[in-house]
């Protein structure tokens, strides 16, 4: 499809504007007055709607197919929250509003939108407090980690490393490092938990803390999670959990029970806000009493009369991430979730999704190896190693699925896996959709077998074939810049 | 329960599948062994139509009908209906990172074009998918600026957002880097600019048009500072540029902002769409997801996400960032907020934006006792310093139904006579001379 | 004569200069290269320091600098065509070349036969 900057003619436009009701003029000095306009596309409004709707017949999403993404919780996101993030109230909303003198008062009910998400947060995970801030998982992760350092400064400590299992997410090492922390790794036993022995090893004066997934990126539940947290307190250091991967627990176990210092969540995922092609999405980021002080302000607070306040100042505060409350409508979205399902649809979610994960990797199991033999909870690991023999890899299994009309799992993640599937179904499928998904995979096995060069061809029926992402790596266009506009 | 599919028999088949009797005994195989907890949260949940009414009355509590002279980088800006309506698109809203490209060319090819309008808007050749907000931006480009000079110091202009201002502190905290910012009055700030550029000093960053709305050719402190190994960063208010020289032909070689001016409703403070522009020298030191223009098997041009080594799923701990989500949808509403208005559209918001703010600057001053707290240029946010203490009048102006601006004594006390004040294209004549009027009576 | 780090960097000394690149395994197990990080000329390096990057699709490797030394000038030919690496590994497609370089840290590295010895035990695994 051609490109926005390659369609329209000039003078056209997409949009209509009222008429200037005072004198033209400006306080532009002419030093600094741009000589020609921006190059920006002239389209009616028209072509612009139709370009863009074109555009997203060549995408898959949740609402046109299933898609197992692993980590990434792709469920449904229920309809009736858009409207509500459009309702004016919200979205013609000024968060400068509320800090304007007396602001506050004219801001009520998003503060207490904010306010209940926060609290019904933390008594749901068992923390002391939330916040809001943090826009995204990697930001709120990034949060969490100041707050850790910001403690331990505190206490006149200096702990400089963080520990980390090798089966982590990415964003863990780069998010400890940008908090100023060097990274340790330690390692994953045979059943899939974390090496107690290296973690043993690993603990020392210099420990800031450990940062844990739970569930594990692996899908599975570290029994020894309780004895994990003791060795890391015993040690002086802390505790952070990784909320990845709640959807496997919600409602059932609170990680603030199992002696986790703080954790952030990712709305997104277990709170059912869009995902929208990769963001927006929201991180917030709970701590036991003991860190409270050093949450990020402003922080909403609630007054004995009743109404919300915002906190400014705070000696221990590790300052602002976000310029105001976090991501806002994602967060009312989750508000809007959190009502609608209460405590008994929280333990069906975790039902529902372990049900789902398992009866997968059970029927699959005839054909892909299971990263490890036990049972998993929201999503399970599979391995394509058996296939890669046959010379049909995990990226050649993921291309064949999108011909049969399932977005891809995550694949080559966790890193210590070997061809690695990662298949999270969530609990809004319904088990017509696993079966379908589970044939179309034990027929691509069964190809893989008599004729691998069909699966190795895959994807025919997609927008485009394969991509040449070396030479786009080796000689980036990234832009279409004005030089090389074609008429 | 809504959302979940399965019924009882279905379940009951999948545990037998599995080989269990029973979800607790599936629960206690996968190692769980803890008690539940009991929670003082309401055990069952609401019908969508008992939700929405709450909401609605929440929503009734925040008055979004007060007439809005207050920007401080965020902006009541005209949102096309056109644009809700696409982004709402299942495969656009329910999508994620576009991992695999063949299932994802839409989100890609408007990443792209949306990577391209950024480029032309700000005279840069680079730009990235989106990052969080204006603030995270800024303070990743500070980042890109250490790595690549391996210096210590950064320069910051105090008339740079003191929301930024604080964004900044709490992440550079535990860098090893020392931050130093100059005085706030504009031409005080300049001149400090300029004379603190030395050899150890990594990046120098401005706003522009400043937090106060004064707009000035950068072009001096930018050559200088190049000149001596410094990266100039410039943090700017993109809907200015239809009518401001671009950061790019001033020799700054990144550019970063808040995008909420191109079409994101106002949001009480988020989701909003952080940007960067950059040269191409620092292509591959920039953080965040780039997508790439390249060709498929059979030579069909196509999309895909590049330049992917720099990222964290990769480097881990030696990655440029660790941003992984970013603002995809956001960045969509941009570029569809840009198509639409398009090249002329697009310069007649800015004219209606300074126009109306110049009448608004002389109409507020023939109030006896109220001045422009500068002579400078100005786009469409400017300063008036009023006789008395700001802060009771905003509020009293508030009252009145009028969202006045920001008192800046909160930021510094010497400003307390001082309230920030920003006009677009949606204020009409009318409402510009009501709260002349209501200003003039509050004093 | 070659020498050979564990890291899978090759260095040869000659006259002083050490010209170093990775090895023809590396390049083979790191797939098409698409980018090569080239270390600044005048720029100081330790042995075992990190001294540029090389970048496929998926995956990125620092190199190590084998022995200590100073960038006498980097292989600009890399800059436009990364893919020199995977044609000519260990001639065409060197990184740099260091001087200033002490050839007695030479003796902690790996000769031809160690390190060919070393790759056959990694190709078996």
């Amino acid at each position: 499809m051609k490109l926005l900057f390659e369609k329209g003619s000039p003078g056209r436009t997409g949009t209509t504007l009222p008429a200037l009701d005072v004198q033209r003029s400006d306080r532009v000095p002419d030093s600094v007055r741009r000589r020609e306009d921006a190059a920006l596309p002239e389209l009616s409004e028209l072509d612009v709607i139709r370009h863009f709707v074109n555009l997203s017949r060549k995408n898959m999403g949740i609402e046109t197919s299933f898609y197992p993404l692993g980590s990434c919780t792709m469920k449904y996101n229920p309809r009736f929250h858009e409207d509500v993030a459009s309702f004016t109230g919200f979205a013609g909303l000024h968060p400068r509003l509320s800090l304007l003198p007396e602001g506050e008062e004219y801001c009520q009910g998003a503060l207490r939108a904010v306010f209940e998400a926060e609290r019904f947060l933390a008594e749901l995970l068992g923390f002391a407090d939330f916040t809001m801030q943090p826009l995204a998982g990697a930001h709120g992760e990034m949060t969490g980690l100041m707050l850790i350092a910001a403690f331990h400064e505190a206490k006149g400590e200096d702990r400089s490393v963080m520990l980390i299992p090798d089966s982590a997410h990415g964003t863990n090492p780069a998010s400890a490092t940008l908090a100023g922390f060097s990274a340790r790794v330690i390692g994953t036993d045979a059943f899939g938990n974390v090496d107690l022995a290296s973690l043993e090893k690993a603990l020392g004066p210099d420990v800031a803390g450990l940062m844990l997934t739970c569930p594990n990126t692996l899908g599975l539940y570290d029994a020894n999670v309780r004895q994990i947290n003791e060795m890391v307190h015993a040690s002086g250091g802390l505790v952070y959990a990784d909320g990845a991967n709640l959807n496997a627990i919600v409602g059932r176990v609170r990680p603030g029970d199992l002696g986790f210092d703080i954790m952030h969540i990712n709305l997104h995922k277990t709170f059912s806000t869009p995902h929208g092609g990769g963001g927006p999405g929201s991180g917030p980021v709970g701590v036991c009493a003991k860190l409270v002080p050093f949450l990020p302000v402003p922080h909403i607070q609630e007054h004995s009369n009743g109404s919300l306040r915002l906190k400014h100042e705070s000696a221990y505060s590790v300052g602002p991430v976000a310029p105001y409350y976090g991501n806002f409508l994602v967060i009312l979205r989750a508000w809007a979730y959190m009502t609608t399902l209460g405590i008994e649809g929280f333990r069906r979610v975790s039902e529902n999704a372990v049900i789902n994960a398992n009866y997968l990797r059970v029927r699959l199991q005839q054909a892909y190896k299971p990263a490890f033999e036990r049972a998993c909870l929201h999503e399970c690991v599979l391995s394509a190693s058996a296939q890669a023999r046959l010379g049909v890899r995990a990226l050649d299994i993921a291309k064949a699925l999108l011909d049969r009309g399932f977005h891809a799992p995550t694949i080559y993640f966790p890193l210590i896996v070997e061809e690695a599937l990662m298949i999270e179904p969530t609990e809004t499928e319904s088990k017509e959709t696993l079966d379908a998904f589970i044939s179309a995979m034990l027929e691509i096995a069964a190809l893989a077998e008599s004729a691998p060069d069909a699966v190795t061809a895959a994807p025919l029926t997609m927008p485009v074939r394969r991509l040449d992402e070396t030479t786009a790596a080796r000689r980036p266009d990234v832009a279409a810049l004005d030089l090389e506009e074609t008429p | 329960m809504p959302y979940i599919a399965n019924t009882a028999q279905d379940r009951k088949e999948m545990l037998q599948a599995i080989g269990v009797e029973s979800f607790d005994e599936l629960w206690h195989l996968a190692d769980v062994h803890e008690s539940p907890p009991r929670f003082n949260l309401p055990e069952k949940g609401l019908s969508e139509l008992e939700v929405l009414a709450k909401l609605g009355t929440l929503a009734r509590e925040n008055r979004t009908d007060l007439i809005c002279f207050t920007g401080g980088g965020v902006y009541d800006h005209f949102v096309p209906a056109a644009i809700s309506h696409v982004v709402e698109r299942g495969e656009f809203l329910t999508s994620y990172t576009p991992y695999q490209p063949e299932a994802s060319q839409g989100t890609l090819q408007a990443v792209y074009e949306y990577q391209s309008a950024m480029c032309r808007l700000t005279g840069m050749e680079v730009s990235n998918a989106s990052l969080y907000d204006g603030g995270t931006a800024l303070f990743e480009a500070i980042l890109m600026a250490l790595r690549r000079n391996r210096r210590r110091k950064v320069l910051i202009a105090g008339t740079l957002s003191p929301i930024y201002q604080a964004m900044v502190r709490t992440s550079s905290h535990h860098l090893a880097a020392e931050v130093r910012v100059t005085s706030d009055e504009p031409d005080q700030c300049a001149d400090e600019l300029l004379k603190s550029l030395d050899e150890e000093t990594s990046s120098v960053v401005i706003q522009y048009p400043d937090f106060y709305g004064t707009i000035r050719d950068w072009t001096p402190l930018v050559m200088k500072a190049r000149e001596k190994g410094i990266t100039p960063i410039c943090s700017v208010y993109p809907l200015a540029l239809a009518l401001l020289k671009t950061p790019g032909e001033m020799g700054f070689e990144i550019v970063t902002g808040e995008g909420q001016s191109l079409g994101i409703p106002l949001s009480f403070g988020g989701p909003y769409l952080g940007f960067m522009t950059t040269t191409s020298d620092f292509m591959r030191k920039m953080p965040g997801r780039i997508c790439g223009r390249t060709k498929d098997l059979s030579g069909k041009p196509g999309f895909v996400l590049t330049l992917q080594a720099r990222e964290q799923h990769i480097r881990r701990e030696k990655a440029t960032s660790n941003i992984c989500t970013n603002e995809s949808l956001c960045a969509l509403r941009a570029i569809i907020y840009l198509a639409l208005m398009g090249k002329t559209g697009f310069r007649r918001v800015g004219e209606l934006c300074a126009s109306k703010a110049s009448f608004a600057a002389e109409t507020l001053i023939s109030i006896p006792g109220v001045r422009l707290a500068s002579s400078d240029g100005f786009f469409n946010e400017f300063v008036i310093e009023l006789p008395v203490d700001a802060k009771p009048v905003v509020s009293q102006l508030l009252r009145k139904g009028f969202m006045a601006g920001i008192p800046l004594g909160a930021f510094r006390e010497e400003r307390n006579k001082q309230v920030l004040l920003a006009v677009t294209e949606k204020r009409t004549r009318e409402e510009i001379v009501g709260l002349a009027e209501a200003l003039g009576g509050a004093l | 004569m070659k020498y050979y780090t564990e890291e899978h960097e090759w260095v040869e000394v000659e006259d002083g200069v050490a010209t170093v690149g990775i090895t023809e395994y590396a390049a083979r197990e790191l797939g098409d290269i698409t980018f090569v990080e080239l270390p600044e000329k005048g720029s100081e390096f330790g042995q075992g320091d990190v001294l540029s990057v090389v970048e496929s699709v998926k995956a990125a490797s620092d190199v190590f600098a084998p022995v200590s030394g100073k960038v006498l000038s980097a292989n600009r030919i890399l800059a436009d065509r990364p893919e020199l690496i995977n044609e000519s590994p260990e001639e065409d497609g060197w990184i740099c070349k260091l001087a200033d370089v002490d050839e007695k840290e030479l003796e902690n590295l790996l000769t031809d036969a160690e390190y060919g010895q070393m790759v056959s035990n990694l190709s078996k695994d």
